[in-house]
């Protein structure tokens, strides 16, 4: 797979909100997860 | 001899242990996962970019089920064995497979929207996704709705095997009412048909949740441990005397 | 089997005593169906289509009620306690509990449902059905509520408590036995929607009792 540009990786063939809004929000649970671990140590 | 590790306080510290090897288990595999779903896996023919969320959404899908079936095996031993630290670690889980579960709507409902046109559209599989969170829900707020531990333990246990028992019933039911009210059944989230580096980037994925799952499971059971058996440590080393407890 | 018939009459003896109570259930049971027809419009076609959805999450809700009640005053005044010490076996007791809960809540309700079902233009073949779901429905409700009630005697949340824990739960019982009516108003066979509920209400009456005999041992230890 090979992507053209850096903001056609973005665009995501104009899927880009959702694609990133789905991954972004799994790292934001992801971290949001961590962290709320590493604040009770 | 294993039940040497049975006593919260002996797992402790090995549970300090295993976690860095299961995060960087999971960062290894999630890199592998997202370098197959963004670099190698083409473009659908149907659905264009949009797919690429099948490998998150589907990992966290198959997360939020096996988590709930660990939770309750772990709630059922602590029950029969009646050791403590079984009951934790069902409550060490519960969080993570609830976000899992969380997680498994948010990008389910990205992924309807492009593809279906609609944000949520009650198909049978994000249905019973949904009251699979209910379910999460109802053994959290369960699990603290008492004072005494051992008392929200062992009641979570049964909740947790009650739910156990029934999610078969009620995924079967929610099927079954689909398809009366919508004739063929349609699922919102159907892949396009699997092509093996699309299995094999879901894999990967599922793989990174799985080892981030335990990960973040054994530092969750670590803070309970010490929420609940700091003090009769501290009274043991204190004044010499064997555990109250 | 007279140990059973004493704690059923027991209980309904008290809930006669305290009418009020039992009547709660089933005016809730009214209002609460009404509220919907208030805020969807009095369009019959709408009505219709909806009156078995309707009735049925109504008397879901209207006998999750009363659950709290069914351990919560002889948890208070320590008989359960005595009930649980008894030679007598615990599910007797639970079975009693559930039979007496039913009678209270699940059968009034049944009874009233029809007259509700006639509200939304349910046609006659329909109200027949939604009886019939009703009579195996309900006393899976009363079962698993019992397990419900149990788990949470004593618990800080009370009733909202109760109706997170049950509600995921109740959703077979609901399918089901709504369908059933729907199926009949669409001119289709009922037979399967009730055999699925008539086999969810025999899992129910076995699983339901064990959680709460297990969970009633566990709020008294």
């Amino acid at each position: 797979m090979s992507w053209g540009s850096l903001n056609e990786f973005l665009d995501m063939g104009g899927y880009g909100l959702y694609v990133w809004g789905s991954y972004g929000m799994a790292l934001l649970c992801v971290l949001i997860e961590v962290l709320f671990l590493k604040l009770k140590d | 001899m294993i039940f040497n590790y049975a006593a919260p306080q002996a797992f402790y510290p090995i549970a300090g242990r295993m976690i860095p090897w299961f995060g960087v288990a999971a960062a290894v595999l999630a890199v592998a996962g997202l370098y197959v779903a963004f670099l190698v896996a083409p473009t659908d023919a149907t659905q264009g970019e949009a797919y690429r969320i099948i490998f998150i959404h589907v990992p966290a899908a198959w997360m939020s089920m096996f988590i709930y079936l660990v939770m309750a095996f772990w709630a059922a031993a602590g029950l029969v064995l009646n050791t403590r630290l079984s009951g934790m670690m069902a409550s060490a889980l519960a969080p993570t497979g609830a976000m899992f579960t969380f997680l498994a709507l948010w990008t389910g409902s990205l992924w309807g929207k492009p593809t279906w046109g609609t944000w949520w559209a009650w198909d049978a599989r994000m249905t019973s996704e949904l009251i699979l969170l209910f379910l999460y829900l109802g053994f959290i707020a369960l699990k603290g709705a008492f004072a005494d531990p051992q008392r929200a333990d062992r009641a979570g246990a049964v909740l947790a095997l009650l739910g156990a028992v029934n999610v078969p019933i009620i995924y079967f039911s929610v099927v079954w009412w689909n398809t009366l009210h919508q004739g063929a059944s349609v699922s919102l989230t159907r892949a396009p048909s699997m092509a093996m580096t699309m299995l094999v980037g879901m894999l990967l994925m599922a793989l990174a949740a799985w080892m981030y799952s335990i990960a973040v499971s054994l530092a969750r059971l670590r803070r309970i441990i010490r929420a609940r058996e700091g003090d009769a440590e501290w009274i043991r080393l204190s004044t010499g005397k064997r555990n109250p407890r | 089997m007279s140990g059973f018939a004493l704690l059923v009459g027991r209980d309904l003896r008290i809930a006669l005593r305290r009418r009020g109570d039992a009547l709660n259930v089933v005016v809730f049971f009214v209002v609460a169906s009404s509220l919907f027809a208030l805020g969807v419009g009095p369009e019959p076609k709408l009505l219709a289509a909806m009156g078995a959805g309707v009735v049925w999450v109504a008397a879901l809700l209207a006998a999750m009620l009363s659950l709290p009640r069914m351990f919560a005053a002889d948890f208070a005044d320590g008989t359960l306690e005595q009930l649980l010490v008894a030679p007598r076996p615990l599910l007797g007791v639970v079975a009693a509990k559930i039979s007496s809960h039913w009678l209270m809540t699940g059968l009034p309700l049944t009874l009233i449902a029809p007259l509700l079902g006639l509200q939304y233009h349910l046609p006659a073949s329909a109200l027949g059905t939604l009886l019939v779901s009703l009579v195996i429905g309900t006393p899976v409700l009363s079962m698993l509520g019992a397990a419900g009630a149990a788990l949470t005697l004593g618990a800080r949340g009370g009733g909202v408590l109760l109706g997170l824990l049950l509600l995921p739960l109740y959703v077979p019982v609901l399918v089901f036995g709504a369908g059933a009516v729907i199926a009949v108003q669409n001119g289709l066979d009922p037979g399967a929607h009730l055999s699925l509920l008539g086999a969810f209400l025999a899992v129910s009456s076995v699983v339901g009792p064990l959680a709460a005999m297990a969970a009633l041992r566990i709020a008294l230890d």
